[in-house]
């Protein structure tokens, strides 16, 4: 272990402690503001410590540093634009929208290790939770902002035929994700897997109306806590492990306060549609 | 099991348990906020796009590393912007004692 690699990974542990007091101080109001701030001073010097690791480690091509660049700087100025820009009363879609596309990054690592790593073949545990989760997350939060912005309508959508497709879904993508890791299934396997969890997401969200959305959102951000620790696993990333459990934990946690708070079970929302006092009220609060 | 698989999987558990207890005592009112915040916290997901582009090679290497990238920024930035907007209206205005009338 170089000297370099030492320093990293201890800087690594400051950051994951920082997450952790980040958090803990949310739990007043007189400290959130401050335990939000110390959270993003070290997502800073996360991000400062691996782009040091980049350069020591020399491997990342031209190409491949002017794509970070460019993406990283178009998705931090779309962010910061429609952070600044966005309404109070629309946050709570903005919060789904950065949880979808966070979702999203964790699948596409899971994809990339997959093509490089195991040269297309076959693919590890991680990997696969992680293509799944992170799909799944990334499409059931866009419909989760697209229903409390008005996009798709608010209302439980429920069509002949949806509580037999979202099983039929689950096994297809249990099937797939057999096929990746034990049978050889390949890119294609993998793809189908992605493709059925992408499915699934939108199936899981439609369902359920709009009024309870805040906890859908809440139990989607926990999936994406899991999804990125599970892309930890596959690049052998302690922050990344650490970060994304506790979010996945804690965000366990939380949609169970928010599902208490408006008096509603967990199970009856995510079963959507039937029996959530939803349909009694024609457009729903949301 | 290697020892990295075994390490990881301790931390993993340990960091479970820990979420599991850290906003135990969140009042409701800083739910939403919490939730940004938590989401903001997995935008460490960019420190693993960061990290792709180490064996990235080939159109479709590079074209990954750019949306995995630009999607983790967006959830960094955007989520920790948000959140502190959100934050800015529990501050107590000056020369009013908190908890009075806004």
């Amino acid at each position: 272990m170089g000297a370099l690699d030492v320093v990293i990974r201890l800087v690594y542990l400051a950051v994951a402690t920082c997450f952790v007091l980040g958090l803990h101080l949310m739990n007043s109001p007189v400290t959130a503001r401050r335990g939000n701030l110390l959270s993003a001073g070290a997502m800073a010097v996360a991000v400062v410590a691996t782009v040091a690791v980049l350069v020591e480690t020399g491997t990342v091509r031209p190409w491949g540093w002017a794509a970070l660049a460019a993406g990283a700087g178009l998705g931090a100025g779309l962010g910061l634009l429609l952070a600044r820009r966005v309404m109070m009363t629309a946050m709570p879609q903005l919060v789904s929208l950065f949880n979808a596309v966070g979702g999203g990054a964790a699948a596409l690592i899971g994809v990339h290790d997959f093509a490089v790593h195991s040269g297309g073949r076959d693919g590890s545990l991680p990997v696969v939770l992680d293509v799944l989760i992170g799909a799944v997350t990334f499409s059931g939060s866009l419909v989760a902002a697209g229903k409390l912005q008005g996009l798709v309508p608010g209302r439980p959508l429920v069509f002949p035929g949806v509580r037999l497709l979202t099983p039929a879904l689950a096994l297809i993508m249990v099937a797939a994700a057999v096929l990746v890791l034990v049978a050889g299934g390949g890119a294609v396997a993998l793809a189908v897997l992605g493709a059925a969890s992408l499915a699934f997401g939108v199936l899981m969200v439609l369902p359920i109306g709009g009024a309870d959305m805040p906890v859908v959102i809440s139990l989607l951000n926990a999936f994406t806590g899991t999804a990125v620790a599970m892309a930890g696993f596959a690049l052998g990333n302690a922050v990344l492990i650490t970060a994304g459990a506790l979010v996945g934990a804690s965000g366990a946690i939380l949609t169970k306060l928010m599902a208490d708070a408006m008096n509603r079970s967990l199970a009856g929302i995510v079963a959507g549609g039937f029996g959530t006092g939803d349909e009694l009220s024609p457009g729903p609060a949301g | 099991m290697s020892v990295q698989l075994l390490a990881d999987l301790s931390v993993f558990v340990l960091s479970l348990l820990l979420g599991f207890e850290v906003i135990g005592r969140v009042p409701t009112t800083l739910h939403t906020p919490l939730m940004s915040a938590a989401n903001s916290v997995h935008g460490i997901v960019l420190a693993g796009a960061l990290l792709i582009a180490l064996s990235a090679e080939g159109v479709f290497g590079y074209a990954l590393v750019f949306v995995t990238a630009a999607f983790a920024a967006m959830n960094v930035v955007g989520g920790y912007v948000v959140t502190d907007r959100m934050l800015e209206m529990f501050r107590p205005r000056p020369g009013r004692t908190s908890g009075g009338e806004r």
